[in-house]
């Protein structure tokens, strides 16, 4: 007769109560799993954003991240293209990489002169279509599809702006900004004219490249851009707007515009060789992370040594997603320890009473000869084997909650999103979360049986056979 | 060698702060392969000395001897393993798992022995033989009489072949037919497989069938007796 045989036997002995501490268990298990999918879908959708907006890695000006953003022309990277064409040839890279591409970023005032009225904006010059084929970046297999920009088949002087923006430079009207109200009594304009030789900087320079921007969509509002050059004078750039978008974050709303990266650099760099804030690379997984970093750094100390870039990850250039993550850690660990606790006492409870109801049979086995140390693994092995139960159960019972959900048409509008997306518990796939959890129950439900099992070891023969 | 040695054993209780002593003094051989009763009123420490012949429970002074091993000395974990192989217990309330079924209530000894299962399967199917419940082998202990969860206990107190069995009270809960075929076929046993039956008893048909008898008063001897065996008489 083997020890798990008879556990299971005396499991089924008392089926209600085994049941019982069975549900509590799969009860435990299923909340677990599915809010640990809950917030992993919540991770893997904010690291997809940013993966589709950053990239993975970001080569930068090693002093760009911490001073870069007051005077980003002085922190550029020169050269940075023999940088891009560098890091696409690389062996070891290219495998790994779906996309390079190049970012301007800088602070500016955008104005609408025609209404008198401007405010400062954060730029982003960008390279359209590298742009674009980032946004098809899905390694958890999302359900959306992926968002192409707005600038995608604009000219070069184009731009798109936050709903924000456009509603600060009066824009609502013609961009089809809906929900934006205007304030009650407009006020004039009492600053001083705009000074000529600054207004003519807003004219349109005649140069080939230019033709484009002379010849975009009619009826699209306009915005003057003004940003300091490499040299410290102003600059103006004329920007037709194709789009006013809602960028889910009032602060990003009321700041941001984006720009091709062309007009970027005539804006900031003129005539003089441009350069960019940032190389965004992105790869073809998330794990691919520390291999293509530390192939960068070997490049950084000898192909591009007299470069002074550094690589960053996007978890560095995001701050908010390790303390998002952080935070559902913390929530996580503490559900998960409370139902441990509670499964701990369930548990220790159905055991103390087997221990209690079967008193004389102990007796009985240590009197034939049975080893302590067998009465308490028998004792353990009914936990054993309860935990086994409860966790295979709470696995299953979760996969098939989650499929339900996740086919039910819920929807959600997570923090910093504009529309709601669908709500997706991930809990099949995720290996180590449905690992852990079944582990984790097994142990808490070992542990519980460890003081009754040892109670139980420890009762005298004499005593445990007189018990009535 | 006697199977069964005790040297001026002594067990006292602790009942809150009233010491009770069960046993003084008590010095007893046991023959070998013989029936002997432990008789004498209630409380007068029939159970405690069993209990310490079974080694289930330590004297406070005084040597107890089975099968030639002074047990005072032993770890938990050797005295178990002594008690698997040397000592085997009928309980008054025949204390079957109710889990397991006859033939496993009987197996159970010796897969702790980790005999090989054909030989315990041959060992268990002679024992049901023996107690003539053949056909019970895969009853479950509450599918079966007061008299078969008997048998099939004496049958597992003798599956290990132990030198010693201990009986507490065997015959209390059977009705007195079924008792006297108990005690019956306890001896039968008792002769076939050559083990030395020790009972506590007030049961007169037990007493009756004992080889020695020892009477005990207030926890000592007062009384011990020869009887001739019955087969050696022959």
């Amino acid at each position: 007769m083997k020890t798990l045989s008879l556990a299971l036997r005396n499991l089924l002995r008392n089926r209600r109560r085994s049941i019982a501490t069975i549900l509590a268990m799969v009860i435990g298990s299923v909340s677990i799993l599915l809010f640990g999918g809950y917030v992993q879908n919540i991770i893997y959708g904010m690291q997809t954003g940013y993966v589709r907006g950053g990239g993975h890695l970001q080569l930068q000006h090693r002093d760009y991240f911490l001073y870069g953003s007051g005077d980003p022309t002085a922190y550029g990277i020169t050269g940075y293209q023999r940088v891009i064409d560098l890091l696409r040839a690389d062996p070891v890279l290219s495998p790994m990489l779906t996309v390079v591409t190049p970012t301007l970023e800088f602070g500016g005032i955008a104005g609408n002169f025609d209404a008198g009225v401007s405010r400062t904006v954060f730029a982003s010059g960008v390279v359209v279509d590298d742009q674009n084929a980032m946004q098809r970046w899905n390694d958890y297999g999302f359900p959306d599809r992926p968002e192409i920009l707005a600038l995608t088949g604009t000219g070069d002087d184009s731009a798109i702006i936050g709903t924000g923006v456009a509603r600060v430079l009066r824009l609502c009207a013609p961009l089809h900004v809906s929900d934006c109200p205007q304030p009650a009594a407009v006020a004039q304009p009492t600053g001083a004219e705009l000074p000529a030789d600054v207004a003519r900087l807003a004219t349109p320079e005649e140069s080939p490249g230019d033709a484009s921007s002379a010849t975009g969509p009619v009826g699209h509002p306009h915005i003057e851009l003004l940003a300091a050059t490499t040299g410290g004078a102003p600059n103006v750039a004329r920007l037709e707007v194709a789009k006013a978008e809602e960028l889910g974050v009032k602060e990003a709303n009321d700041a941001f515009i984006g720009l091709h990266l062309v007009q970027a650099q005539r804006l900031l760099y003129g005539r003089a060789t441009p350069e960019v804030t940032a190389i965004s690379l992105q790869l073809h997984h998330t794990g691919q992370i520390p291999f293509a970093r530390r192939r960068i750094e070997e490049l950084l100390r000898t192909s591009l040594k007299r470069s002074p870039l550094a690589v960053y990850d996007f978890k560095a250039l995001n701050p908010y997603y390790g303390q998002t993550v952080g935070l559902f850690g913390a929530i996580f660990g503490f559900i998960a320890v409370l139902i441990g606790a509670i499964v701990l006492f369930t548990v220790g409870n159905t055991m103390n009473a087997a221990v209690v109801e079967r008193t004389v049979e102990i007796g009985t086995l240590r009197a034939m000869g049975q080893r302590r140390a067998g009465i308490r693994r028998l004792f353990i092995s009914e936990a054993l084997l309860l935990g086994l139960f409860g966790a295979l159960l709470g696995v299953g019972v979760a996969l098939i909650l989650a499929s339900v959900i996740n086919h039910s048409g819920l929807t959600w509008t997570p923090p910093g999103r504009v529309h709601p997306i669908h709500l997706h518990v991930r809990v099949w796939g995720e290996w180590r979360m449905l690992l852990s959890t079944a582990v984790g129950l097994l142990l808490v439900a070992m542990l519980s049986a460890w003081w009754p099992a040892r109670r139980a070891a420890r009762l005298p023969v004499v005593e445990a056979l007189r018990h009535v | 060698m006697d199977p069964l040695i005790l040297e001026n054993v002594n067990k006292t209780y602790h009942l809150d702060r009233v010491q009770v002593a069960a046993l003084s003094d008590v010095n007893l051989r046991i023959r070998p392969h013989c029936f002997t009763v432990l008789s004498g009123a209630s409380g007068s420490g029939k159970t405690t000395l069993l209990n310490l012949i079974g080694c289930i429970d330590r004297p406070d002074r005084g040597a107890i001897t089975v099968a030639g091993q002074r047990v005072a000395d032993l770890t938990d974990d050797a005295l178990s393993d002594f008690r698997l192989r040397h000592i085997g217990f009928v309980f008054q309330n025949f204390n079957l798992l109710p889990v397991l079924t006859a033939y496993e209530n009987i197996e159970y000894p010796l897969v702790l022995t980790r005999m090989p299962k054909s030989k315990r399967r041959e060992r268990v199917r002679e024992l049901l033989e023996a107690v003539g419940l053949g056909m019970h082998a895969k009853h479950w202990p509450g599918q079966l009489s007061g008299g078969q969860r008997q048998r099939v206990a004496i049958a597992r107190a003798l599956a290990t072949a132990p030198e010693l069995v201990l009986a507490d009270e065997p015959t209390a809960n059977l009705d007195s037919q079924t008792g006297a075929s108990i005690i019956a076929l306890m001896r039968r046993m008792q002769r076939d497989y050559q083990a030395t039956f020790v009972f506590s008893s007030h049961d007169p048909h037990v007493l009756a069938e004992a080889d020695d008898a020892v009477v005990l008063q207030d926890g000592r001897i007062v009384r011990t007796e020869q009887r001739q065996r019955p087969e050696l008489a022959s």
